[in-house]
């Protein structure tokens, strides 16, 4: 027979005091281990997603309708279009991962599966689940930004130079922390049943892939349509990923512009993401 | 639109032979027989997973069988689903009510799915929403009814075409004791109606409660079938003392009351005295000295029937 | 007393596994009433918000304004269908429309009959009734055509404003649409019979996204080896950018003719393949 008596108090659980100390420390972290033990199941067919998507979009947009341009207007910013779109389809599809990963999951976590609410009974408070999954996520984009980063490198994309290039890397990265860190505040204030999502992405999402600057520089639109380009993360992401992959020539005060709106807006979806899943789970 | 054949009186209205179904290696439901009279009320008892909802399922020829026959009003479900359906009301275990519509509308659309014309589905629709006591919530969309609620609902749209067979996959499961005897009201008056009863359960007191007659299902092959009453006759002593000696204990007395007892059975956390005097038993047990740390005599249930015929409790 | 062990007849003799019974074809499969299905999908649309379904619209009209105003100031004129210049706007409305009619008609399907059918579980509620599998399919294809009947019309007037309307055959671009749609969905509901999770689902935007890069939407294919252009025509949505943009222009050949053929071809295998489906997708 079990003995019961070690079951249930072997001496070797820490006091509660320091079970609390360690999870207002790391509770954030233990969050994100338990995201990636549940990624794991998925990996497999998000690592042919994140191999396949560069592939098809760089030999799609960037050879084939880049003989279109090659042909058109020949050189766009002083480069071949492929050079010219790599750097930008990196961004905007990083970014646009986001719609996937931090809108319907989040509601899962709250409403449907109700994941969040089993570590809300521990020490792990909803702030520090709300930053956990957030960085799981940006873990993802570490690896599908390197893996695009490496194709793009293939493709001979990168005439600043391999090195230099891989800041492209962080770059992707940050995007999606800008643009991601709002999407999941927003989705924990939704109720409903997230028919709302269909509108983040055919309506913010889809115009900034196709107006953000990604497939022709803004100066290509008309100027009243350059503040998309201006509020939109995948427009400042790409500008700071083209100076990176080919040396597009921009003035230091935009460049430092570009980091700074990316790293207010991460820090503002942030800071609203924890505040909204600590009312929403405290309520 | 009436349908192409009708019941005949007297005739029973399913008759199941050698029913199977196979999912790869399993065998849900494994040869089972059984035939239903009209205006019997009629259960399937047994544990999850036994293979009750796979022959409901088979009833209504929304699952297709692996083998056996099976007629329901006379007609194969497997080659005439439509028209077998057409009979039938269906509760499924699970409420599947339409979410993207109101509680009127999930009735109206529902019976026009049976082909059933505006003009009575609209004074029909009140009339069940009466019998469901929803009235007040009549216009609100489904998402905003409480559990018992939907399944009131649920129940009652399977109403909408007048069936005369009403087949209930576990009615009551999940719904707290009060909406459960509400429930059970419903039904006993569609009994009293004629309308025939096919009840899955694994709740004992539900199947004593609602079933003329039984069959009791344990991994997809029935193991008894009689009325409630005959079967704990048949199976069980009249009464059982239920007895708890702490986890440690349990093992050692049992020796010691083999004699008191018709039968014992000893499950991990207490022991079954089965006979026919339960006060008489337990005083002969704190006679001996043995005084349990709590003590119970009840009558025998279904629940003692099932632990007897499969030598496991129904719900664990 | 062994013997009726005996008369058990073989699984593959079993008379349910047919098609079809005696009396009347189809019998196990189709309750003749369609209609309510549709019925239901009309008071759901009433009662959804309107914003949902309008919204649809909006992504080819984006892409249409992104890919051909911005982007055609980079491209400018291209080889439209026959050889004559056209502006690369007019080169990539047609193609959008067919596109679109995949979309959405994949997207109803696949995504939205597998939602319904595992989590809303609507149609387990449909096939307690006196309806059959085949009555919910030709229901719900319904619906998926109205949906693309609207979005088509919608396009057509954005494309009429634009100017990139000049040959009465255009008219016949929303019919085509439907029968793109009719096309894909009737593969698409044959296909969903096979995913069991909405991981499976993926697999599918990785088939339609290539075919979206690849089949001379954005430009033309010519710019790949011959292999793969030959690789490209066996797929269906270039027989449908063909086929839009042969009529946007007016310019008709017996190749217009062939690629609506291969469209007629594909619904018919696709409705005879999600038919033989139909139990195992909702009777499972």
């Amino acid at each position: 027979m079990q003995d019961l008596q070690r079951l249930a108090a072997s001496g070797r659980v820490p006091a509660p005091e320091v079970m609390a100390a360690r999870a207002r420390r790391w509770g954030w972290w233990y969050y994100v281990e338990y995201w990636l033990r549940t990624a794991k199941a998925w990996f497999q067919s998000i690592l042919i997603y994140m191999v396949g998507e560069p592939l098809l979009y760089l030999v799609a947009l960037g050879v084939g309708l880049g003989t279109l341009v090659d042909n058109g207007v020949g050189t766009v910013d002083g480069v071949p279009y492929l050079v010219f779109v790599a750097p930008a389809l990196l961004i905007s599809t990083v970014v646009m991962s986001t719609g996937g990963e931090l809108t319907y999951p989040v509601m899962a976590g709250f409403k449907w599966d109700r994941l969040y609410y089993g570590p809300h009974a521990t020490p792990v408070t909803p702030a520090q689940i709300a930053t956990g999954h957030l960085i799981g996520v940006l873990i993802r984009f570490v690896v599908q930004s390197l893996i695009f980063w490496a194709i793009m490198v293939a493709f001979d994309a990168v005439p600043r130079g391999v090195l230099v290039s891989a800041l492209v890397i962080p770059i992707g990265v940050l995007s999606a922390a800008a643009f991601g860190a709002l999407l999941q505040a927003y989705a924990s204030t939704l109720q409903d049943e997230g028919y709302q999502f269909a509108f983040v992405q055919r309506f913010v999402i889809m115009p900034m892939f196709l107006f953000a600057g990604t497939f022709f520089p803004l100066s290509a639109m008309p100027v009243y349509l350059h503040w998309v380009g201006w509020i939109s993360p995948v427009w400042h992401g790409t500008q700071l990923a083209r100076q990176v992959t080919y040396g597009a020539v921009e003035p230091a005060w935009l460049t430092v512009v570009h980091v700074l709106f990316l790293l207010a807006l991460t820090v503002v979806g942030v800071l609203w993401a924890r505040r909204s899943y600590t009312r929403r789970m405290g309520s | 639109m009436p349908p192409v054949t009708s019941v005949v009186p007297g005739d029973p209205i399913v008759v199941a032979e050698d029913l199977t179904k196979v999912y790869g290696d399993n065998r849900a439901v494994d040869g089972i027989s059984f035939s239903i009279s009209q205006g019997e009320s009629f259960g399937l008892l047994g544990p999850n997973g036994a293979g009750k909802s796979t022959t409901m399922r088979m009833i209504g020829g929304t699952l297709t069988r692996t083998g056996g026959t099976m007629r329901v009003a006379g007609l194969d479900p497997a080659e005439r689903g439509p028209e077998v359906r057409a009979h039938l009301g269906v509760v499924p275990q699970q409420d599947n009510l339409d979410e993207e519509l109101t509680v009127r509308d999930n009735l109206i659309v529902y019976g026009r799915y049976f082909g059933l014309p505006h003009s009575y589905l609209r004074t029909k629709a009140d009339e069940l929403i009466e019998f469901a006591q929803l009235t007040e919530k009549a216009k609100a969309k489904t998402t905003a009814l409480s559990g018992g609620m939907k399944r009131r609902l649920t129940i009652a749209r399977a109403l909408v075409n007048e069936p005369k067979l009403l087949l209930l996959d576990e009615p009551t499961t999940g719904l707290d004791p009060q909406a459960r005897h509400v429930l059970w009201d419903r039904l006993f008056r569609l009994k009293e109606v004629g309308v025939t009863l096919v009840v899955t359960t694994h709740f004992m007191d539900e199947a004593e409660q609602l079933c003329d007659r039984l069959i009791v299902i344990d991994h997809g092959r029935i193991m008894a079938e009689g009325s409630p009453r005959a079967l704990i006759r048949e199976h069980s002593t009249r009464e059982v003392v239920e007895v708890r000696f702490g986890a440690q204990r349990n093992a050692a007395v049992v020796d010691q009351l083999e004699d008191v007892a018709t039968r014992l059975e000893v499950l991990p956390d207490r022991i079954l005295v089965y006979t026919d005097d339960g006060e008489a038993a337990l005083e002969e047990i704190t006679g001996r000295g043995l005084n349990p740390i709590t003590s119970l005599v009840r009558r025998s249930s279904l629940e003692d029937v099932f632990l007897r015929l499969t030598g496991r409790t129904l719900v664990d | 007393m062994s013997a009726p062990s005996q008369d058990r007849l073989p699984a593959t003799e079993q008379p349910h596994l047919r098609l079809q019974s005696g009396e009347r074809p189809l019998a196990a499969l189709y309750g003749r009433n369609a209609r309510s299905v549709i019925e239901r999908g009309f008071k759901v649309i009433a009662r959804q918000n309107w914003a949902v379904l309008v919204s649809g619209f909006f992504e080819p009209v984006l892409y249409l304004l992104a890919m051909g105003l911005g982007l055609g100031t980079l491209v400018g004129e291209v080889a439209g269908p026959g050889g004559a210049p056209i502006a690369y706007t007019a080169y990539i409305a047609p193609a959008l429309l067919a596109t679109s009619a995949m979309n959405g008609a994949i997207y109803d399907s696949t995504w939205n009959v597998f939602f319904k059918l595992r989590f809303a579980r609507v149609y387990q509620a449909m096939l307690q009734t006196s309806l059959g599998p085949m009555d919910v399919a030709i229901g719900e294809i319904f619906m998926a055509l109205f949906r693309g009947f609207l979005y088509a019309c919608g396009f057509m007037v954005v494309m009429l404003v634009m100017g990139l309307v000049t040959s009465p055959w255009a008219i016949l671009m929303v019919p085509v649409a439907l029968l793109i749609a009719v096309g894909f969905a009737s593969i698409g509901m044959a296909v969903t019979s096979y995913l069991k999770s909405f991981q499976q689902m993926d697999v599918i935007n990785f088939v339609m996204l290539p075919m979206f890069l690849f089949s001379a939407t954005l430009y033309p294919i010519e710019v790949f080896p011959e292999a793969i252009q030959w690789f490209i025509k066996a797929m269906p949505l270039w027989h449908g950018v063909e086929l839009m943009r042969h009529l946007a222009v007016g310019f008709l050949s017996a190749a217009t003719i062939g690629h609506a053929l291969y469209f007629v071809a594909m619904t018919v295998f696709g409705v005879w393949f999600t038919t033989i489906r139909l139990r195992a997708l909702f009777l499972r």
